[in-house]
């Protein structure tokens, strides 16, 4: 109990001292705005920002499920056949190491739809892990299991949905937990990349905005919203995972 | 029957690799529990993967009473770990071969269960792998190989990894399932005392490279508990250790032994 009141009670701390320093050092709002002052922010306007958060998190889910969908289907195609493997493996690396920051104005442009186009920039930073984990996570199962299932005459696709895919599952759901992070990174990197050419909606969008303004109060509320969502992001998908493999 | 088998294994380090299997004959009769006895190294699960067809010789042919190799069912297989599926319950780990085979799994239930009787585990068959123990574990695979009712069983050192108490419940287990399922088993081992309990027939090999060295033949009686305490034993296996011995002795002058 004293280890699930831990992080809760130095947040408090140190959200305490935040707000002292801030008024005892009569640091300006526009500065640095204190926790009470960020609060307030959200509260002016608790409609649009949720609106925002909506937008982000909508570009955020889409491109974690075509991840999903992309990383894992690829995966797949590669534990079926050499050819496959050879032929993705490489560019699924160049996919990897691109930075998004540099081409993702080149992809708004491209792709013109702004929900489209966020959606495929976070589809990019999001696909690796879970492409990579289910790879991995496909190829794991033990050689002498692979060789009973040989001796038994059994296919490569009952190898696959018996052997390998139940194996690969643990793998699969802590890639998606690790892409559901990144996608929501992405899809900030790619609102902020977009500016007002994009969605002009979004979380990442409001900050950008309230950061030319000196709305500094606002930006920060956006902020905090933007992480509290990656918190909530991660449980829901570690949660997905226990439960998922909570027979093993 | 197995006539002149030769396996090599690639290796970097030589240029003809290493020879695991050197000219290996040797005839199994049907219903016979053989032991292949050696030190690591000896080729013994080499050879038994060879008979298995998870592997080819590179040299030497194997073969079958019946002509052509057994089909698909006809050999069971138990690996030195149980190598259950860890998320199938110990049921579905038994079913997997009859699933294999096409089996549904209502036509295939009552095998299942028999099965998991057979080797003592009644009340189980919901329990998923971490639940048991490792002997328990490897009463599941025991079950699973025999669960397609194989004419030949074949088993890589399956209680080498488990501790005495519940390695000698097992052989005394698994020689009463054979002297009651009648199959062939091939057993491969490196403890004496196993393949003194265990064998009708111990094969002998020696390494670098793997081949036979020699044979001697097992005990017929007493069967059950009295077994283990036996006179007849006792000196089955000191014949065993001596043979042994002599091999040894005999590899170390001509230099195969660094």
């Amino acid at each position: 109990m004293t280890y699930r009141l831990a992080p809760a009670l130095f947040g408090l701390l140190a959200l305490g001292a935040w707000e002292a320093t801030v008024r005892l050092a009569h640091v300006p709002v526009y500065l640095v705005p204190g926790p009470v002052a960020i609060v307030a922010a959200f509260f002016s306007e608790p409609g649009g920002m949720l609106m925002s958060l909506a937008s982000t998190l909508l570009v955020t889910l889409t491109a974690l499920a075509v991840a999903a969908l992309l990383g894992g289907g690829m995966a797949i195609a590669m534990a079926l056949s050499r050819l496959a493997q050879a032929a993705i493996q490489p560019w699924a690396v160049i996919l990897q190491v691109t930075p998004i920051v540099a081409i993702a104005p080149l992809i708004v442009v491209w792709v013109g739809n702004p929900f489209a186009s966020l959606v495929v920039c976070a589809t990019i930073v999001a696909f690796f892990p879970v492409f990579a984990n289910t790879a991995s996570g496909l190829a794991s199962a033990p050689q002498d299991l692979q060789d009973l299932f040989r001796l038994y005459g059994a296919g490569r696709w009952r190898v696959l949905w018996l052997l390998r895919l139940p194996a690969a599952l643990p793998f699969f759901l802590s890639g998606l937990r690790i892409s559901g992070g990144l996608a929501l990174v992405g899809a900030v990197v790619a609102e902020f990349v977009a500016g007002s050419g994009g969605f002009a909606s979004g979380l990442a969008y409001r900050i950008l905005e309230d950061g030319y303004r000196l709305q500094i109060a606002k930006m920060f509320a956006a902020l905090a919203l933007l992480s509290l969502t990656g918190i909530a992001l991660n449980a829901v998908l570690g949660l997905v995972e226990r439960l998922a493999l909570r027979q093993r | 029957m197995l006539e002149g088998i030769g396996r090599r294994f690639a290796d970097r380090g030589t240029a003809r690799g290493v020879e695991a299997l050197a000219d290996i004959s040797l005839a199994i009769a049907e219903g016979e529990f053989l032991a292949l006895l050696g030190p690591s190294g000896c080729g013994k699960s080499t050879l038994l993967r060879l008979i298995a067809g998870l592997d080819r010789p590179d040299g030497g042919r194997i073969v079958w009473a019946g002509g052509a190799a057994p089909p698909a069912g006809q050999v069971g297989f138990v690996f030195q770990d149980a190598t259950l599926l860890p998320w199938a319950s110990a049921a579905e780990n038994v079913f997997l071969p009859l699933r294999l085979a096409g089996l549904s799994w209502d036509a295939a239930k009552g095998r299942v269960r028999d099965a998991l009787g057979a080797v003592g585990l009644d009340g189980f068959a919901e329990a998923r792998p971490h639940a048991l123990s490792g002997g328990m574990r490897m009463r599941v695979s025991i079950a699973r190989a025999l669960v397609t009712r194989p004419r030949l069983l074949l088993m890589d050192e399956p209680f080498a990894a488990l501790d005495e108490f519940t390695r000698h419940r097992l052989q005394a287990d698994l020689r009463a399932l054979w002297l009651q399922a009648g199959c062939t088993v091939i057993f491969v081992t490196h403890s004496i005392y196993e393949a003194a309990f265990l064998a009708r027939r111990v094969v002998l090999m020696s390494p670098r490279p793997g081949r036979i060295a020699s044979e001697i033949a097992g005990l017929d009686q007493p069967e059950g508990a009295a077994r283990r305490m036996h006179a007849a034993y006792a000196a089955l296996v000191g014949r065993i250790s001596a043979r042994m011995e002599e091999i040894a002795g005999g590899d170390a002058e001509r230099g195969a032994v660094p």
